[in-house]
């Protein structure tokens, strides 16, 4: 990891009775893109508020660019950027005046900093007099993006940016992110979706307000130690529920087009494949496979419980 | 006049939405067979929702025609609201109303006599596996079983086909696919299931899909088709080729 840019000590915040977040310690190094991978309730959402000096932690503490979070938050607040999960820009202002605004309140200009966004904000640029209110969702989050670069951060905080986007629009984030990392920017950002913890350099898996993993992808998919199969047939609910019933089995969980199977002990595949087959009297294909980052949360989550 | 519908639970002929001079919902046609898993695939902003509104009573199409659990959606919308389910991808129970008393609404709404609502609440408790929730607020569930209880409410009133609008947003990876094992169920038992998402690899879960793009259907078929007229391995490459054109 390089010089370390985000320290993160022994966080705890709590809402009356509710553990939002509990006892969160990790570090992050500079210029790293960093995925905070967890659904809903989570904590997510809680984490980066408060790294982002929006909410102060019940305990422990943080630095960013060796700032407190809580005493130097007004000095943070110029060096950070934020996109919050939710649209937050005015939509009764176009999409040049949102820009305008952002740049204004952090005393700088769009002139000045335009070789940051230029990439993202050009394909935006020709609706430049539309109203915000009025943009489809991915030129929304092409302007919040913009604004929330504008100021030239060093760290850009992204909370959940692909949630309820499609498929063609979260390519085209990643693409942006991954070009702002070159600019030696570093980036946090959360993502309920586990297919794109594998576009980080680093992942922390978060689940109930605690972190139950933090590597890189390759590492958690390596560390995977169970063996495990892919199962596909025909009757594909009645295969899982048999699949299920079997002494061999740990986990039976439906992944696309196929089950993906966890075994408490190693077995051949084509023995493993004529026991399937024999079980629900019809033919069955059985592979064995890696993890993907799926699996490896299901089976932290099942650890956990 | 209900239609006799034959194999079909959704016919749509020519369907179009049009605000002002923009054209939501292009002209699509398409049939959806009894008891299958139909998956509503597309982008933002490509006239899924608007679809959906339409087929489900709640928006009038400016031309075209819809026949939905036998009940045409134009001249009968709310013959129609009564023959179907209706899950909406924001959580659609009181969270101020514990688990029995949302169930207990909703089947009074759609009209279920006292006794049968009574062993109504029982039977779906017991089969969700909520019976030391059952008298909690539903808000203070976890989204998981919030949206499963959603789901199970949906079928209160056993409609022959049931709408979900993106169910599974935001659940974790284990209760994404509880929530699958349940539209299974209800389809082996022969519900039609019409179910949108964005997550996709459950557009492989279902029977058939289509997918669409600004305003029209560009594909339908199988997710096995799907991929081999696409030659890619999975329903996401398909998508995105559809959806960058």
């Amino acid at each position: 990891m390089n010089k370390v840019i985000i320290n993160i000590e022994n966080i705890y915040k709590y809402y009356g009775e509710i553990k939002a977040l509990e006892n969160i310690s990790f570090s992050i190094g500079k210029g790293e893109l960093f995925g905070l991978i967890g659904p809903d309730g989570g904590g997510k959402t809680t984490l980066i508020r408060i790294l982002t000096t929006l909410l102060k932690p019940t305990r422990g503490n943080a630095q960013i660019n060796g700032l407190d979070i809580v005493k130097d938050f007004k000095k943070l607040r110029k060096q950070i950027g934020y996109m919050p999960g939710r649209f937050s820009l005015y939509e009764d202002l176009t999409v040049e005046e949102n820009l305008k605004f952002f740049a204004t309140i952090f005393n700088t200009s769009i002139k000045e900093n335009y070789y940051l966004i230029e990439d993202i904000y050009t394909q935006i640029e020709p609706f430049k007099d539309r109203r915000a209110g009025k943009l489809s969702g991915g030129m929304k989050q092409k302007l919040a993006l913009s604004c929330a670069l504008i100021h030239k951060p060093d760290i850009l905080f992204l909370d959940e940016p692909t949630t309820g986007i499609d498929a063609v629009s979260r390519v085209e984030l990643w693409d942006m992110l991954k070009k702002l990392k070159k600019q030696n920017l570093t980036i946090l950002v959360s993502t309920p979706y586990m297919d794109e913890a594998k576009l980080c350099d680093r992942v922390a898996f978060i689940q109930k307000g605690k972190i139950m993993e933090i590597n890189s992808p390759l590492t958690i998919i390596e560390e995977f130690e169970e063996p495990l199969y892919s199962v596909k047939g025909d009757d594909f609910y009645h295969l899982l529920l048999e699949l299920r019933k079997m002494k061999i089995t740990k986990t039976a969980f439906p992944f696309g087009d196929s089950i993906h199977l966890t075994t408490n002990r190693n077995i051949d595949t084509h023995e493993l494949n004529d026991m399937i087959e024999k079980r629900i009297g019809a033919r069955t294909e059985t592979k064995k496979i890696n993890a993907n980052i799926e699996d490896c949360f299901m089976a932290k989550m099942i650890n956990n419980m | 006049m209900k239609k006799d519908s034959g194999n079909y639970i959704v016919e749509v002929e020519n369907l179009t939405k049009k605000f002002g001079s923009f054209i939501a919902v292009d002209n699509i046609s398409f049939k959806v067979k009894k008891g299958e898993i139909f998956g509503f695939l597309g982008a933002n902003g490509a006239g899924k929702t608007t679809a959906m509104k339409m087929l489900t009573g709640l928006l009038n199409p400016s031309s075209g025609k819809a026949i939905v659990a036998g009940w045409n959606v134009e001249t009968n919308p709310d013959k129609v609201k009564l023959n179907i389910g209706y899950m909406s991808q924001k959580f659609s129970l009181y969270d101020d109303l514990r688990v029995n008393e949302n169930i207990r609404l909703y089947a009074g709404i759609y009209g279920l006599k006292r006794s049968e609502i009574k062993i109504k609440i029982n039977k779906l408790i017991g089969e969700l596996g909520m019976e030391n929730l059952r008298k909690k607020l539903v808000g203070d569930l976890p989204l998981g079983w919030k949206q499963k209880l959603a789901f199970a409410i949906s079928l209160v009133h056993e409609p022959p086909v049931v709408f979900l609008d993106e169910p599974t947003s935001g659940v974790d990876p284990i209760t994404r696919r509880q929530f699958w094992e349940m539209i299974y169920k209800a389809s082996s038992e022969g519900t039609t299931i019409f179910v949108t998402t964005h997550y996709l690899d459950e557009a492989e879960y279902c029977t058939r899909a289509s997918i669409m793009v600004d305003g029209q259907i560009k594909a339908l078929d199988t997710p096995e088709n799907l991929k081999n007229r696409f030659e890619v391995d999975n329903m996401q490459e398909v998508f995105v080729k559809l959806a960058r054109g």
